[in-house]
């Protein structure tokens, strides 16, 4: 494959898949390292990192240890990411695909609710739907999903309306396709590349929004993840600021690694548009 | 050599490398030219010959991954090839101008022709505005634009193809050059602007006594427009001369394959049509409405008015038009891509016009199109069997046996069977058009749309595909719609012509009467257009192909 050759080629785009593997790797393996309860209490609260061999990376304001969280925060993470953006990708590609495909009233339609979500900055959307449905973590991943599918309803849609008209599509018409085949097995691959890429950004951003309602402790308190650990930093932030910059290192880590294989692919998947 | 002493521009040995990985390593190999003031050398040779990079290659205008690696490019005592970017760009426009294939994509759009024109001299000169503007109209005035001072005002997509190509030339012959580049310059053009646009560059050229290299693949353009002939093949000059040598006599073999290729003029003798119509088009109109919301500022475009047509069965009706003439919405119309406002098309006794949408779906295998651009009517990502095996599945025939089929068919449009397993991009423009042959006669159909089939394509491939169109015919009996913008390609294949103007036929009746006896004055218009008209006629017609 082509393909996967070029994205070797790029070292950028090998460093960020490095990375991504030590994130996936520490949440796969969290429970053979941390085989207890990573929100048990574990020692004295506000122990510094590497200052005891038994907490790596020190303990937090309860006592718990921070490392524990780190390891198993990598799963929530992964796992808001991965769903929240299935979810979106997927909205998104309906909608995009109807508005671009059918295009006259059916677009409008569609792209005027697509803009009304918009034009709602997503955080603000999120609150609300986790004000008003809880803050569980399916309640917020499926939330994150679904404040963030018009970027990839509108990426979409626009790769369906420059490919709609074109010949191999009207070849398929005159040979008696009905719309749904044309829509799936002929336009669909070929408009996908760049929504994958795309589902890169968007997982970055989930990561981020997840992490952004547990700083504000609208997130799932019962689960670990890194942002409930920023959340409780906040208060020894001053002098204790270990406990929020650890998780805060561990964030940006992965959605640097995600965004970096996102472009990577981009470059490998439109070798045409590199080095420009 | 007393041409060397007037020579203006003189390539000698130059070659020039392409990227690892590409068909081959060099795209110029050794290439010796030398461009006289006062003559027009025409560069002749097929797609890929490696014509548009020596152009380049003289302006200095190659991608980063293609470079010069070997010759002198000679102009003004000077090396071309060793000057500094600097240099460089003082030559460019004043000493050596360009003109490109696609005036539309050379032209800013946000900019005014005026403008663009006028940026030649602040660039180079230091004339004041006032100054600028006269000049500016002096030189729309000089390329015949008609109204100068409403075309210098006016942005690139309000003037036509023609006007905008003049414009080009207004701003390539601004600092009257020493040498004019023109890559193609009449290719996208509609045939009698092509006339025109290549009558005003050989007037110009006499009257400024500027060198013209001339860039084409067509050898009508040659015999129209060429002093001295260079003719390309594969990064090599097979053969140069004087015009009227190497149009009449040619020497390397490739040569006489490209002139043989060139179409004649004269339809071959009329065979004997069936009276059974298979296709019958009785008053068909298609008007366009667009822009507008809730009718405020609609424009409405009479696209098709009231076309009647009949295909005999086993016949080719061909169908003749410049752009806009409304040719190809027409055969939308009858393949139903697009839907007729009024009128009927009675395929096989049924008014296909007034089929619903489901029934057109499954009646669509008696009546198949074959789309112009080789690159784009093949999905990328479906391997050419899958590809021709498309349409059978789609109306019921099992996945294996319709891959099994595909293959037959495959070896009928003369691929080799294992072509079945390779995607459209591993095979040339020839090649892919044969897959849209196969995928086009996969359900048998018996009426064939081919719009502009061949237009794409170069001139000897044109002609091996319409010698396959004319057998498939013979041998399936197919009766064949052929769209085309090239009167000496319809002359090839029809046995029936109609020649289409804004919407309407004027003129139809047997190949040989439209062409041997033009009725309508537009039809006597575009036959009169056709590059190198009297050359082609001065060669008899060989056998029909088939």
């Amino acid at each position: 494959m082509d393909a996967v050759k070029r994205y070797f080629r790029n070292p950028a785009a090998v460093i960020g898949l490095l990375l991504l593997v030590v994130v996936v790797a520490m949440a796969i393996s969290a429970g053979w390292f941390y085989p207890r309860d990573p929100l048990a209490l574990a020692g004295r609260p506000l122990i510094w990192p590497f200052s005891n061999p038994r907490f790596l990376l020190g303990t937090d304001n309860s006592g718990r240890d921070i490392a524990a969280q780190i390891f198993y925060g990598a799963r929530i993470s992964l796992l808001i990411g991965g769903v929240a953006t299935a979810i979106a990708i997927a909205i998104g590609i309906l909608i995009g695909a109807f508005a671009g495909y059918y295009g006259g009233w059916i677009d409008n339609v569609l792209m005027r609710i697509t803009e009304a979500f918009q034009t709602l900055p997503n955080f603000v959307l999120l609150l609300v739907l986790v004000a008003v449905f809880g803050s569980t973590l399916t309640t917020v991943t499926i939330a994150v999903g679904v404040v963030s599918w018009p970027a990839p309803a509108r990426l979409t849609r626009a790769e369906f309306m420059s490919l709609r008209n074109r010949e191999f599509i009207q070849a398929g018409r005159t040979l008696g396709m009905k719309d749904v085949q044309l829509i799936l097995g002929e336009i669909l691959p070929n408009a996908l590349p760049p929504v994958i890429v795309y589902a890169s950004v968007v997982m970055a951003v989930a990561i981020l929004l997840e992490s952004a309602l547990a700083f504000l402790h609208l997130s799932d308190p019962n689960v670990a993840s890194w942002g409930n650990l920023i959340g409780l930093g906040r208060d020894v932030l001053r002098i204790q600021w270990y406990v929020s910059a650890i998780p805060g290192i561990a964030i940006l880590v992965t959605v640097l690694a995600v965004s970096l294989v996102g472009q990577g692919l981009n470059d490998a998947l439109n070798p045409r548009l590199k080095g420009r | 050599m007393s041409e060397s002493l007037t020579a203006i521009l003189t390539l000698d040995q130059l070659s020039v490398r392409l990227p690892r990985g590409a068909d081959r390593p060099h795209a110029l190999s050794g290439v010796s030219l030398s461009i006289t003031t006062d003559k027009i050398l025409c560069v002749v040779g097929e797609s890929g010959s490696g014509k548009s990079i020596m152009a380049n290659a003289i302006m200095r205008l190659l991608p980063d991954e293609v470079g010069i690696d070997g010759g002198r490019v000679m102009f003004e005592g000077r090396d071309l090839a060793a000057t500094t970017t600097a240099e460089m760009r003082k030559v460019r426009g004043a000493g050596i101008a360009m003109i490109f294939q696609e005036p539309m994509t050379a032209l800013n759009p946000l900019r005014t022709i005026g403008d663009q024109i006028g940026e030649m001299f602040s660039i180079h000169t230091d004339l004041s505005s006032a100054a600028v503007r006269a000049k500016v109209l002096a030189l729309l005035e000089d390329v015949r634009i008609p109204d100068p001072k409403v075309a210098a005002r006016a942005y690139p997509h309000e003037l036509s193809g023609g006007q905008r190509q003049r414009a080009m030339i207004a701003m390539a012959l601004a600092l009257d050059p020493k040498v004019l580049i023109a890559d193609e310059p009449t290719t996208a053009l509609d045939v009698t602007t092509q006339a025109q646009i290549l009558a005003l560059i050989r007037d110009l050229q006499k009257r400024k006594r500027t060198a013209v290299l001339f860039i084409t693949h067509d050898f009508g353009v040659v015999a129209e427009i060429a002093d001295r002939v260079a003719v390309m093949q594969h990064g090599f000059v097979v053969e140069q001369g004087d015009a009227a040598s190497i149009l009449n006599n040619p020497q390397h073999s490739y040569t006489k394959q490209l002139i043989a290729a060139v179409p004649p003029l004269t339809a071959p003798a009329p065979r004997k049509l069936s009276d059974d119509m298979i296709l019958t088009i009785d008053n068909v109109s298609k008007t366009y409405r667009t822009g507008g919301f809730l009718g405020r500022g609609a424009r409405v475009t009479q696209a098709v008015k009231a076309v009647s047509l009949k295909l005999p069965r086993g016949a080719t009706l061909g169908i003749v038009g410049e752009s806009g003439s409304g040719k190809s919405t027409l055969a939308r119309c009858i393949v139903r891509l697009i839907d007729p406002d009024t009128g009927s098309i009675v395929l096989e006794g049924k008014d296909w016009a007034k089929l619903t949408r489901e029934n057109v779906r499954r009646e669509t295998r008696h009546i198949q199109m074959v789309f112009q651009d080789p690159f784009a009517s093949l999905n990328p990502r479906r391997k050419a069997g899958e590809l021709v095996a498309q349409g059978p599945i789609v109306h019921g025939t099992p996945r294996a046996k319709a891959i099994a089929d595909a293959k037959e068919l495959l070896a009928l449009v003369g691929l080799d069977p294992s072509a079945s397993d390779r995607f459209p991009h591993e095979f040339s423009g020839g090649q892919r058009q044969r897959i849209g042959l196969a995928r086009a006669l996969a359900l048998r159909p018996e009426v064939l749309v081919a719009d502009e089939a061949v237009s794409a394509l170069d001139v000897s491939v044109q002609a091996q595909v319409l010698k396959l169109l004319a057998e498939l015919r013979q041998r399936l009996g197919l009766s064949i719609v052929f769209i085309t913008h090239d009167l000496r390609v319809a002359a090839q294949i029809c046995d029936l012509v109609a020649v289409m103007k804004d919407g309407e036929v004027v003129e139809q009746g047997l190949a040989g009467d439209v062409f041997g006896r033009p009725q309508h004055p537009y039809t006597q218009a575009l036959l009169d257009s056709i590059p190198g008209g009297d050359f082609a006629k001065k060669r008899e017609a060989p056998s029909r192909v088939s």
